[in-house]
């Protein structure tokens, strides 16, 4: 059974790295990532928010859903903590 | 196992600094839009001034100023403030968390409005934050009975 488990890992790292060739390059302008949405958000965030810092505007407004189910995620984790950690002394 | 020991410079230090602590995590949040930070870091930084004050003092100081039926009042109350603006956004005839359609409330042009509504889900997202990292804290540091921490 480990047999199986080291050639899975063994197998899935070597698809991984072989992937990695496929990567765009460091900080490259026609990467996909940056000629998708990205030039939308530094062109019009000013105008379209009136907030200068890009990174709030993208993080509160345009992902705003994202940022929602963040915050949904760290309320359950702390209703989750108190469910069960919480023993009150009698 | 830590002994619990009263030492009269840390209880000063933390008592002279856990304000302006508290003033720059608001400080955060508050200019989150126009320089690095927001909700989250400045959340944390809310919620590491009251650790500071369980570690330098003790729980049950920290749960007077801030009792745990307030905690989790807070920990709710950040997340309504979120879902609450996108539920008026859509009462207002706009989608969810479409915050151009506050300037129906707000003094401002549409433009602003979606600022302003940046800052209200900031807010919203620095109080839940807050709230849940201290009683995370409390959780784990007192083992679940709040009596007394870190022993």
């Amino acid at each position: 059974m480990k047999f199986l488990a080291l050639i899975a890992v063994v197998v899935t790292g070597a698809l991984l790295i072989s992937g990695t060739g496929d990567m765009p390059d460091w900080a490259d302008p026609n990467s996909p990532a940056s000629i998708h949405v990205s030039p939308r958000y530094i062109e019009k965030t000013v105008e379209e928010t009136a907030v200068p810092n890009m990174v709030t505007s993208v993080l509160a407004d345009y992902r705003g859903y994202d940022t929602l189910g963040e915050t949904t995620v760290i309320f359950t984790a702390g209703i989750a903590c108190i469910l069960l950690l919480r023993r009150p002394r009698r | 196992m830590i002994e619990r020991f009263e030492d009269v410079i840390i209880q000063t230090v933390c008592r002279l600094l856990i304000p302006f602590i508290q003033l720059f995590g608001l400080y955060v949040i508050a200019h989150g839009h126009h320089s690095p930070g927001g909700g989250f870091q400045g959340g944390c930084i809310l919620g590491a001034s009251f650790i500071l004050l369980c570690v330098a003092y003790d729980i049950k100081e920290a749960k007077r100023r801030m009792t745990e039926k307030i905690n989790v009042i807070f920990c709710c109350l950040g997340v309504i403030i979120f879902s609450g603006i996108g539920a008026i956004c859509l009462m207002l005839g706009g989608n969810y968390l479409n915050y151009s359609r506050l300037h129906h409330l707000l003094p401002v042009n549409p433009v602003d409005a979606r600022s302003h509504g940046i800052l209200g889900i900031e807010i919203g997202v620095g109080i839940a934050v807050m709230a849940v990292m201290v009683s995370i804290f409390l959780d784990l540091a007192s083992r679940g009975e709040h009596e007394e921490g870190l022993k």
